[in-house]
């Protein structure tokens, strides 16, 4: 539970779900995935331990950018794809909030995956919350960046002929410091990831694997699914072999340059053979590979997958804020006009 | 020194301009050749005269790069229409500027750089030199290159670097042109390369070298003097608009104790104003170089919400990008201001010249009805309290505020009076105020309809904001068909209340008359030499210059129902002119439009307004 950061102020008290629960009328759908995203949001935001008014949720637009209506803390809900934007705005002129930004497949990847792929390269540090539900479900149901290839949709009735973005490649490719990937029906995973992701100094996107349920219900179901997630679903821990099964049977190794996957106790296989994650490495190498797995041949990963340490873009401002300030003879703005040339006519 | 023994011509005021190649120094010639004028006591005004592309091919018309001083012994508003001295460094640059040289302007060539595959290149059949076109001309035909050379032989620099040197030879010749002392070019030298004494060494030989071949040069007959201008005592410095507006927001920042923050991307004729910034984090100055101009505005959005001063900066196709989020930041009513150094459009248009045709941009391009504040600078100096006044207003208010202002303004330079930052305008943010149990977003001043910035952070004030319409004084989001006519009327009405807080229009002459002429912008320095002329000639005119475009000054229909016939003049096709109709209507007003890319010449403002007061 060690905070690394210090520039955000500790509450001096015990603060619980009902200091952060907004008194507005939710309106997203019965059974819509957001609802349980809210739930871990108030659950886990006393436990971050920050006084209340440090936290600012942004968002852009699309169902998933309701949200900072339903939190009560600071915030704002944005324009179309530039909530990494805003945020990043919030984060530098104050680095002492802890902002949160809601937002979806639609708003990220396509409107504003330009700012989504910087806010990430600069690890500006913030927290993404990627409501991944793989549609549009607030113009009532387009097909987004994630959709699967093939799905029929209001805009693809003979299905899209586009290769969905895999959010854990994009995030990597732009030199994402942190990433998790979540599904919406285990508010636990959530709570973790979401508290591994306030403490981490840098860009920290959670992918939650989002259910729609009037326009793309049960997207997920075939790996989130009661019925699929123990032979679908990898959980690593951190220092953990990378295991899973029923009875945790089977693990991910190391087979020439690629991850295979072994039953442990069939071939000669025993549990220290199993790879170890290692979430911290600086090298995105494994995560990388981690993050494109997927079934039939593979789990796919969920938990922690990447939260390596790299400088962070509002540090480095105001280090170099310090340093200018120590240094330069200009001191104030009556300074800055006196300076250079400049003459006196008497 | 100056030992000149010429007679010598008295000039109220002249205008130079150095031509040559992009990589022939003209920028630093004029540069050294005004800041002398200015030590000299002249007020001026320069503009910097350079070509779209980096290094465009060499000797050609398209890469010839300029510098125009005009400096005067009188107040100076413009940066002068036709030249009377004329250096040029090679033929591309003399095709492409004998059109501005006054007939009889003294031309200072360069011999050496009229080769034949140079003549050619800058489009001519033969050698201008040699026949019999220049003739109405006082033709100064040097071989700079080589004398350059020559007095650089026992430096021990190589053969390339002294020819780089040449446009310093050229100045060394104008000094003695204008009987100036070279030693306030010298001064130039050894204040900026103090760490390199053989630079400083270098350009003072060669300086002096042409000074002494101008005294031994005949068609020098007599010598120019142009003595110091009357101003107002004071300190002073010489600035560019870009610059100036940058350190007006540096200016607003510290006198409202709000932190600055600029979010930007590099557009031109804007970037200079988000590289200036960048050089000032000892002043706090939070400057965020974005991923594009969306980015840009909306972290501005972000951190005017957070309570920084917070600005963006941009020319007419970055304000196109940033429309919608201009839309955010007045509907969940931040400060913010918007710096739109305008450009020729539309599209990419002409990015290094100058237009005002972004003005109908400003004032309606947004999705809904989307007042906002909108404020213009007349002159290079004056960017740095419009700049100001800009920030002051949007921070006051809680709406964003546009600065229009434009090419010419941002690269040109005056002089300016430096003012103390005591001694400018308070700023009084309406900040809320910890744990009070009757904030609400959207509570309201009674007498501005302004409502309270409510900082992260502070105890007892969490609220949201957003894009979405909200109710009055709560700032829930409501759909509610009267509240909405409410909210638009507030937003309306709280931008028009504004004109209680700006100054009222002045009119520059008669109260009443024939003729007013209307301008607005950039365009003042020649609009008020227009009508100076002709209000001298004994005409019926006044001039209106307008600064404050929304809301407009409140007497503004008194001032244009004080004259027969208006005339509203601006680089464009008629923008501000139709909304003065719209807002006004009247029968009277007429229009003077020019959209070239170029800047009003003084003698085609006097022809038309001339014309309008001969017509019945």
């Amino acid at each position: 539970m060690d905070f690394v950061n210090t520039t955000i102020e500790r509450s001096t008290v015990q603060l619980s779900k009902a200091d952060f629960e907004s008194d507005q009328m939710v309106k997203w759908c019965a059974g819509c995935g957001a609802h349980a995203i809210l739930a871990a949001v108030e659950r886990v935001f006393p436990k971050i331990g920050y006084r209340k008014e440090n936290f600012c949720m942004i968002s852009g637009i699309g169902c998933s950018s309701r949200f900072p209506y339903y939190v009560n803390t600071y915030g704002i809900h944005g324009i179309h794809g530039r909530a990494a934007a805003i945020s990043t705005g919030v984060k530098i002129a104050n680095p002492r909030l802890s902002v949160w930004m809601a937002t979806g497949d639609g708003d990220s990847l396509a409107i504003g995956g330009n700012h989504f792929i910087h806010v990430i390269r600069r690890n500006v540090d913030i927290n993404i919350l990627l409501f991944n539900n793989q549609i549009y479900g607030l113009t009532k149901g387009q097909y987004s960046p994630t959709t699967p290839m093939g799905k029929v949709t209001k805009t693809s009735p003979q299905g899209t002929i586009e290769h969905p973005f895999n959010v854990g490649e994009l995030v990597m490719g732009a030199q994402g410091t942190f990433y998790a990937r979540v599904p919406d029906n285990n508010i636990t995973m959530m709570t973790e990831a979401m508290f591994e992701a306030a403490k981490h100094d840098g860009t920290s996107v959670i992918e939650i694997m989002q259910n729609c349920i009037i326009f793309a219900d049960k997207a997920h179901n075939d790996v989130i699914g009661k019925e699929h997630k123990d032979e679908n679903m990898l959980l690593v821990k951190n220092g953990q072999p990378m295991i899973w099964g029923k009875n945790n049977e089977m693990g991910l190794v190391l087979k020439n340059t690629m991850l295979d996957v072994v039953e442990i106790g069939k071939n000669g296989v025993t549990l220290d053979d199993i790879l170890i994650h290692d979430a911290y490495n600086p090298d995105p190498g494994i995560h990388l590979m981690l993050a494109k797995l997927a079934p039939p041949h593979f789990p796919m990963v969920f938990g922690v997958i990447r939260a390596a340490m790299f400088p962070t873009y509002d540090d480095m401002v105001e280090e170099q804020i310090k340093y200018a300030k120590e240094t330069s003879p200009i001191k104030n703005v009556d300074d800055l006009l006196n300076s250079g040339d400049v003459w006196d006519i008497k | 020194m100056s030992n000149n023994k010429r007679p010598i011509v008295e000039k109220e005021s002249v205008v130079v301009k150095f031509v040559g190649d992009s990589g022939d120094g003209m920028q630093l010639s004029g540069s050294v050749f005004s800041d002398s004028a200015a030590l000299a006591g002249n007020d001026l005004a320069t503009f910097p005269d350079f070509p779209a592309e980096i290094r465009a091919p060499q000797n050609t018309v398209a890469g010839v790069s300029g510098f125009q001083v005009h400096m005067g012994s009188e107040k100076i508003f413009t940066t002068g229409d036709l030249v009377d001295v004329l250096v040029s460094m090679n033929p591309a640059s003399l095709k492409a500027n004998l059109k501005w040289a006054k007939k009889g302007a003294t031309i200072l060539v360069d011999t050496d750089a009229f080769d034949e595959k140079s003549i050619e290149k800058a489009g001519y059949k033969k050698n201008p030199l040699d026949d019999n076109s220049l003739e109405s001309y006082r033709m100064i035909k040097a071989p700079i290159t080589a004398m350059t050379k020559e007095c650089l032989k026992d430096s021990g620099i190589d053969n390339k670097t002294a020819e780089r040197s040449k446009n310093m030879f050229a100045l060394g010749i104008l000094y003695f042109i204008f009987n100036r002392d070279t030693s306030l070019a010298f001064k130039y030298f050894e204040e900026r390369f103090k760490k390199n004494p053989k630079i400083v060494e270098i350009n003072k030989i060669v300086i002096q070298a042409g000074y002494n071949y101008a005294e031994t040069v005949e068609a020098l007959e007599s010598v120019i003097h142009v003595g110091p201008a009357k101003m107002a005592k004071g300190r002073y410095r010489n600035i560019t608009g870009n610059i100036a507006t940058a350190w007006g927001l540096l200016a607003a920042a510290e006198k409202s104790g709000r932190p600055l923050f600029l979010g930007s991307y590099p557009i031109t004729p804007a970037t200079e104003i988000l590289m200036e910034l960048s050089k000032h984090k000892s002043l706090g100055a939070k400057v965020f170089q974005a991923e594009d101009e969306i980015a840009g505005i909306c972290s501005a959005i972000g951190a005017s919400y957070t309570g920084s001063l917070a600005c963006t900066t941009t020319s007419g196709p970055g304000l196109s990008l940033k429309s919608e989020a201009i839309g955010l930041a007045l509907i969940t009513e931040l400060p913010l201001v918007i710096v739109d150094v305008q450009r020729g459009g539309p599209s990419t248009g002409l990015p290094t010249k100058s237009e005002q045709s972004d003005l109908m941009q400003a004032l309606f391009g947004r999705n809904g009805e989307g007042p906002i504040i909108i404020i213009a600078a007349s002159t290079p100096d004056d960017c740095f309290y419009k700049a100001y006044m800009a920030a002051k207003l949007s921070m006051e208010h809680m709406t964003p505020a546009i600065l229009l202002t434009d090419g010419y303004l941002g690269f040109g330079s005056a002089l300016f009076r430096i003012p103390k930052v005591k001694d400018l305008p308070a700023i009084k943010p309406p900040i809320a105020v910890a744990n009070d149990k009757e904030y609400k977003p959207y509570k309201r001043n009674a007498e501005t309809l302004v409502r309270e910035w409510a900082l992260p952070g502070t105890e007892g004030l969490r609220h949201r904001i957003g894009g979405l319409e909200k109710e009055n004084i709560t700032g829930v989001v409501s759909m509610d068909p009267m509240n909405h006519q409410v909210m638009v009327d507030l937003r309306a009405a709280k931008v028009e209340k504004i004109a209680d807080f700006i100054p009222e229009q002045e009119i520059d002459g008669n109260k009443k008359g024939d003729l007013l002429v209307v301008s607005w912008g950039g365009t003042f320095g020649a609009v008020h030499s227009a009508v100076k002329l002709a209000q001298a000639e004994g005409k019926s005119i006044s001039h209106a210059h307008f600064s404050y475009i929304s809301p407009l000054p409140k007497n503004t229909e008194k001032v244009l129902k004080s004259f027969k016939k208006i005339v509203v003049c601006e680089l464009n096709s008629g923008q501000f002119v139709n909304y003065l109709r719209m807002k006004f209507p009247m029968p009277n007003i007429s229009q003077f439009n020019k959209v070239q890319g170029l800047p009003f010449m003084i003698n085609e403002l006097t022809d038309k307004f001339n014309q309008i007061l001969e017509e019945k």
